[in-house]
């Protein structure tokens, strides 16, 4: 059910940003959501896009460090306190998380939100339980 | 200034006397070697030179050359020149090129070099009235005990306090009144500094002067440690293959450091064609042991590159004089007082499952060395997370600091982002300014 996000070991320089999202440009591909985790000296860039094979070839080929990674995807209606419960969720089933971002949809409206956890399969069935859904790589074209 | 010798005899022999007793000696301790020592009775043998063929120093040049590598090669037991029941210690260097270099000692090796570390101390104005504070390590590494044996032979009350813990060597700098302190110059520097922040004035600090060795330092360096601490500061010379510090050390005129060549017989050699040349000439330091036992090596290139003089000195010692050695003619770096070649750091990258595409920069600080290693990272050791990346960083820290003894910071960089020139990586940038 998993979904997937691209990792890329991003140098804390200037216009380092640019030539990656050129390049996923000039692919024709398209970004849905991304999130940077920042040190002092790099950063480590997460996309969802539209076609992912594409741009880890793309990337790679332009001589980036790049990881595919599962993460899940949950979509989480527009109102208020709808997030802080698919988190008490993960905290009541003791699911440890090292990072989350969110995103929102252009056509329904939704929004999204992407975690990355110690146990995928265990926060997703956990999140289905207490009735939230979840999105899939496929999801992400129609967005 | 009244000059006060430790082996004053020795120490202001005439020049050609001094000649006669190395020349004795040498023939003497060939002899040894070739009886003793199968791997260098080999390199003489391949040369075609015999015992009898050594007369005096002036055959010197007949005899083969040793080498870090040989060294390594013959490691731990292969230039013992004595049984092991004889011999009483062991010394080594930090970390080597794969092996650490493991140098031997008899009982009389031991007073011969803390002899030469007690002329260091005397030619620094050491008495037995003085407290002298070893900041150096102590251990497996040369500095602490062959200063603490010096010390203990001049009779100055000795503080063993080996290195670090700054706040307790201040206190009991200062509790007890030490007149003298041996470390390493950047450790001097960084006690002056905490000394200052406490709120001493060089008045305040009963130190009256410092021996500074084991790694390279410039005499802007000395002038700033000599206002800080309100001292003289000497140079002293020596490394682990010879015995230790001690093997040459600087007197009131501080104008190059005399070797204590009745124990050490020095030569010049071009590095590269290995001809020996005149004195006054630039090039390798090559030391022969003349009374060591254990461990005697003949020919030692030392890889440190300086001038010999044998200009009459103030200070009346007739034994040569080198210059403050002015680089290297191989690649090792002297970092925080440790010996690190860039082959090492290499060793660690193929061990922990990195390509060997590294950069080290060196740079120095409030006059303390720092130390950066940055790594390209592989596509399967990068991970999604912030604290991944760091943890890799750590674990490939550690496995340096167990290599080389001393701890570095390490960055892992993206691929193909280290400054190559002409297509070959620049391994190390060393942006200290050593040599005057």
């Amino acid at each position: 059910m998993s979904l997937k996000q691209l990792t890329v070991f991003v140098e804390n320089k200037q216009g380092a940003l640019v030539k990656i999202t050129e390049t996923l440009a000039k692919n024709d591909i398209n970004i849905r959501a991304l999130s940077i985790a920042d040190t002092e000296e790099f950063g480590i860039l997460r996309l969802i896009v539209t076609d992912n094979e594409k741009a880890f070839n793309a990337l790679t080929s332009e001589g980036y460090l790049i990881k595919i990674t599962d993460v899940v995807g949950v979509k989480i209606g527009d109102q208020p306190g709808k997030l802080s419960k698919a988190l008490s969720v993960l905290d009541e089933n003791h699911i440890n998380m090292e990072y989350l971002y969110a995103f929102m949809s252009r056509t329904e409206k939704h929004a999204y939100v992407v975690l990355r956890v110690a146990d995928n399969l265990h926060a997703e069935q956990a999140l289905e339980q207490a009735g939230f859904h979840m999105i899939t790589d496929a999801d992400v074209n129609k967005l | 200034m009244e000059q006060r010798y430790y082996q004053k005899e020795i120490e202001t022999m005439p020049v050609e006397e001094l000649k006669k007793l190395q020349s004795e000696k040498l023939v003497k301790q060939v002899k040894h070697v070739y009886e003793n020592v199968p791997y260098y009775r080999d390199l003489m043998d391949k040369k075609g030179v015999k015992p009898e063929d050594i007369n005096g120093i002036e055959d010197l040049h007949k005899l083969p050359f040793l080498t870090k590598s040989d060294l390594r090669d013959a490691y731990p037991y292969g230039l013992l020149a004595k049984p092991l029941k004889d011999c009483v210690r062991i010394q080594s260097t930090s970390g080597t090129t794969g092996r650490r270099v493991v140098a031997f000692y008899t009982q009389k090796d031991i007073e011969l070099w803390e002899d030469c570390c007690a002329r260091a101390i005397v030619a620094a104005g050491g008495t037995n009235e003085d407290v002298c504070q070893v900041a150096y390590g102590y251990g497996l590494f040369t500095g602490g005990p062959g200063l603490n044996g010096g010390s203990h032979k001049v009779g100055c009350l000795t503080l063993p306090m080996s290195s670090g813990n700054t706040e307790r060597q201040i206190q009991f700098m200062m509790d007890l009144n030490a007149t003298i302190l041996c470390c390493t110059p950047s450790y001097a520097a960084y006690i002056g500094e905490s000394l200052k922040e406490q709120g001493y004035k060089p008045e305040d600090i009963p130190l009256k002067a410092g021996i500074f060795g084991a790694e390279p330092w410039t005499n802007e360096m000395r002038k700033g440690i000599e206002e800080a601490l309100g001292i003289k500061a000497y140079d002293i010379y020596g490394l682990t293959e010879t015995s230790g510090p001690g093997v040459a050390f600087e007197c009131s005129e501080q104008t190059g450091m005399h070797i204590n060549e009745d124990h050490f017989l020095a030569e010049i050699i071009d590095p590269d064609t290995c001809e020996v040349l005149p004195e006054g000439s630039k090039g390798e330091l090559v030391f022969t042991a003349l009374d060591k036992e254990a461990f005697p090596l003949l020919r030692y290139r030392t890889r440190d590159i300086c001038v010999l003089s044998r200009k009459e000195c103030s200070c009346g010692r007739t034994l040569i004089k080198m210059a403050k050695p002015m680089g290297r003619s191989d690649d090792m770096m002297i970092i925080r007082g440790v010996n690190v070649f860039p082959s090492q750091i290499e060793t660690v990258l193929l061990n922990e499952g990195y390509q060997p595409n590294y950069q080290i920069v060196v740079d120095r600080k409030n006059n303390n060395d720092t130390f950066d290693v940055y790594v390209e990272m592989n596509a399967d050791q990068f991970t999604d997370t912030v604290s991944g990346v760091t943890t890799l960083e750590k674990s490939l820290a550690n496995a340096m600091k167990t290599m080389l003894g001393i701890n570095p910071s390490v960055h892992l960089v993206a691929p193909k982002s280290i400054a190559r020139s002409e297509g070959k990586a620049v391994r190390v940038v060393d942006k200290r300014k050593l040599h005057d």
